[in-house]
């Protein structure tokens, strides 16, 4: 695998280490990607680099930034009888007492998918009701669009989505402008910019004056990424800079982009952690409202009271902004760990908790 | 012989016969003679296993339910420190299984049993109705006399022992999962029993502390219940441990991790720094193990498995809690 | 992961290491038989420009 053993190399690891150490720096980077939360974790970069870089993880996880209520809906669809169509990663987060997995025990079904076309093959070849739990950032809404237009063309109606997709420079915005974390720049998602671009982040220098770079997923990657924002503090020069080159175009993929534009339109949404942010959501447009699972089966009309953080004082919203790390959470490693999770922070595989947990240790920390 | 498995043929009558005869018998041999009970005679100290295989789907690249079965067994009671003698095989048949697909499965299991030189003695089968079991479910039960030159255990860690991986890793959780999600994919799994092993590891005898296969949960997680079971720290280098390129290539596609996919023809052997070269030697001669390597040591310290990369980073790996489902983006 | 066919209405079948998958692409202008795509979800997200991943790598390994 040539063009990823090469940005692997340990001779040059140690050597931007070494700069980092070198520094003379004490600073905070937020990143605000799942696979970046996780890598960072894997190879040990998060632990290494401190005290001199504090790396944050932010709303990265498109799972964890679902609220209960969301969640709810792919219950009342399985209760209703119909089938949930869902990426591996949601099956285990608890929210209301239960699951999805809690709820196939009760006689639900859903079935895991690879992909938003497989759910709609699914529904093409089994002739039950189909409804596709739409979670995912920028990098996944496209093909999620590219399901929806299928099914308009194929004429599939026994396909439907209950649309959760978020969109990540609002959430930046949002931590930015709480200011309730002190951050010195942001490593942006390598993936999520192969679609949006890098202008979308511009807000983070021009109203923020912090510096940004779009970082690639590989141990040099982050590190080289890392070394950029030092010198951008250093010099006094905040910009968005593309470490990604290799994939993220500056001005992303339009074709993608304009998928997008014909079936979603941007709407406000609860973001788990930060609230209700302006314009950081993606429904149906009109054309597409027929394929709307909420309002095709009426769901999300009743909630249950008592939401799984009000009974066990989960955290999971506190660990998205970046307000805590991990393992000052005080159910960390104790009631709450990947046998048994208390959010979805610990039990998604994107999850900063789960991260922490599985590559730091019962203390997360080094 | 009907063309699929109905609910008469559980219900020990003449259809049950008849399977047993076409289908089992011809396989196992001895199952006619003893039918669901056997005489053994054996002496010394016995190694008593039990497992069930409910693996779906039943046959994947490298595999099938029924080679699992016996393979599974087999290995189990290796762990023990013994040599299998005789296998026992209760199945149950969910209505409507293909016939064709329930010979093809006895017949591995058959192979299994020749490869391992372990005698498939008594079974029995029982009906369910449809839609009441993945196609089929089968339990195996082994038994076996006990090495006397060996003695095993996960309690018998050392500080300075050695840890040996006999064989690639992750294979057979790969090769299972592509099947599943029907990815086209040349991973094999390493589904095997292990027989060969007890020479060299008899051989060597008082080095050998622990022998197990990392089945569910991948070598991290056996890793994790040897440092529980003898209270000790294991160190693991990173870039010592053997993964194929087709492992990693669809470990990278689904965001798996290679250290927890099963493994179903390799054993995570420990012995003592004085016999590690020797027993390296050993196993190098044998089929299943002829790409074996160390891949760490025990240290004194706290129960847990430490990772040291290349690149200078260490981290701790945990045992698996719950499913690897492939990844969301 | 490369491509290593070319399917008619907007799909490929790429492979990485002995694995191969079909995938989208409907967001990818012009693809070609040896072609690296980002896939994500089954779907591909862009084509990996070789220059520049051939360049980053010089810049780390002059830069340091």
């Amino acid at each position: 695998m040539r063009f990823l053993d090469e940005y692997r190399r340990p001779d040059l690891m140690r050597k931007m280490y070494t700069k980092i150490e070198n520094s003379g720096m004490r600073i905070t980077i937020m990143e605000v990607c799942g696979t970046h939360t996780v890598n960072m974790a894997r190879t040990g970069i998060r632990w290494r680099v401190k005290p001199w870089v504090k790396l944050l993880s932010g709303p990265g996880c498109p799972v964890c930034v679902c609220t209960e209520e969301d969640l709810w809906m792919a219950a009342e669809a399985m209760r209703m009888g119909l089938v949930v169509a869902t990426f591996g990663d949601m099956v285990r987060v608890p929210f209301y007492g239960t699951s999805l997995e809690k709820e196939r025990a009760r006689g639900g079904r859903f079935r895991v998918v690879y992909s938003p076309l497989d759910a709609l093959r699914l529904a093409e070849n089994s002739g039950k009701d189909i409804v596709f739990l739409g979670v995912g950032f920028e990098t996944t809404a496209p093909g999620i669009a590219l399901a929806l237009i299928e099914a308009e063309n194929r004429g599939i109606t026994n396909f439907s989505v209950i649309p959760l997709m978020r969109l990540i420079p609002p959430a930046i915005k949002r931590i930015l402008e709480r200011g309730e974390v002190k951050i010195d720049g942001f490593i942006l998602p390598g993936h999520v910019s192969t679609i949006i671009g890098s202008k979308p982040y511009e807000f983070i220098v021009k109203e923020y004056d912090k510096p940004a770079v779009v970082s690639g997923f590989e141990p040099l990657d982050i590190l080289g990424s890392i070394l950029y924002i030092m010198r951008m503090i250093e010099e006094g020069k905040p910009e968005i800079l593309n470490e990604y080159k290799r994939v993220v175009r500056e001005e992303g993929n339009l074709l993608a982009k304009e998928i997008m534009g014909r079936v979603f339109s941007i709407c406000d949404r609860e973001w788990r952690g930060l609230g209700e942010i302006p314009c950081s959501g993606l429904e149906l447009r009109e054309e597409y409202r027929k394929y709307d699972a909420v309002e095709k089966f009426s769901l999300g009309d009743e909630v249950p009271e008592y939401r799984q953080r009000d009974r066990v004082k989960c955290r999971c919203g506190d660990v998205i902004s970046g307000l805590i790390e991990p393992f000052e959470c005080p159910l960390f490693g104790r009631i709450c760990n990947p046998s048994n999770p208390m959010g979805p922070c610990m039990v998604s595989s994107e999850g900063s908790c789960a991260a922490y947990y599985k590559y730091g240790g019962k203390m997360g920390e080094r | 012989m009907k063309d699929s498995i109905l609910l008469g043929h559980g219900s020990g009558g003449i259809l049950t016969h008849r399977l047993v005869r076409e289908v089992f018998a011809r396989n196992f041999g001895e199952v006619l003679k003893y039918g669901d009970k056997a005489l053994l005679e054996i002496s010394g100290e016995l190694a008593y296993t039990t497992d069930s295989f409910v693996v779906n789907p039943l046959f994947f690249k490298g595999g099938d339910i029924g080679r699992l079965s016996v393979s599974g067994t087999v290995n189990d009671v290796i762990t023990c420190g013994a040599r299998p003698v005789a296998i026992s095989a209760s199945f149950i048949l969910e209505e409507g299984l293909s016939m064709e697909v329930l010979y093809k499965i006895v017949e591995s299991m058959r192979e299994a049993s020749e490869e391992s030189s372990v005698r498939i003695i008594t079974g029995d089968t029982k009906v369910v109705e449809r839609g009441k079991c993945d196609g089929i479910y089968i339990t195996t039960t082994g038994i076996g006399v006990k090495i006397a030159e060996l003695n095993v255990s996960g309690r018998f860690l050392k500080p300075g022992d050695v840890i040996i991986l006999t064989g690639d890793i992750g294979r057979h959780g790969a090769a299972v999962m592509a099947a599943r999600l029907g990815i086209e994919s040349e991973v094999e799994s390493d589904c095997r029993p292990l027989i060969d092993l007890l020479e060299p590891i008899s051989k060597v005898g008082e080095g050998v502390h622990a022998i197990r296969d990392p089945t569910r949960g991948g070598v991290a997680t056996t890793l994790n219940e040897f440092a529980e079971e003898s209270s000790v720290t294991i160190y693991i280098k990173e870039e010592e441990i053997p993964i194929s390129e087709e492992v990693r290539g669809i470990s990278e596609l689904l965001g798996l991790d290679p250290l927890y996919l099963a493994c179903e023809g390799r054993m995570v052997i420990v012995a003592s720094e004085d016999s590690s070269d020797e027993l390296l030697c050993e196993l190098k001669k044998t089929d299943s193990a002829r790409k074996a390597k160390v891949v760490g040591e025990v240290v004194k310290g706290e129960p847990r498995v430490i990772l040291e990369n290349e690149g200078g980073g260490r981290r701790i790996i945990q045992m698996l809690s719950g499913e690897q489902l492939p990844r969301i983006c | 992961m490369r491509v290593v066919e070319i399917l008619e209405s907007d799909e490929a079948i790429v492979e990485i290491s002995g694995t191969r998958i079909r995938v989208r692409t409907d967001f990818i202008e012009d693809v070609r038989k040896g072609d690296y795509l980002i896939v994500h979800t089954g779907i591909a997200i862009q084509k990996l420009d070789k220059s520049e991943a051939e360049s980053i790598l010089d810049v780390w390994r002059r830069e340091i």
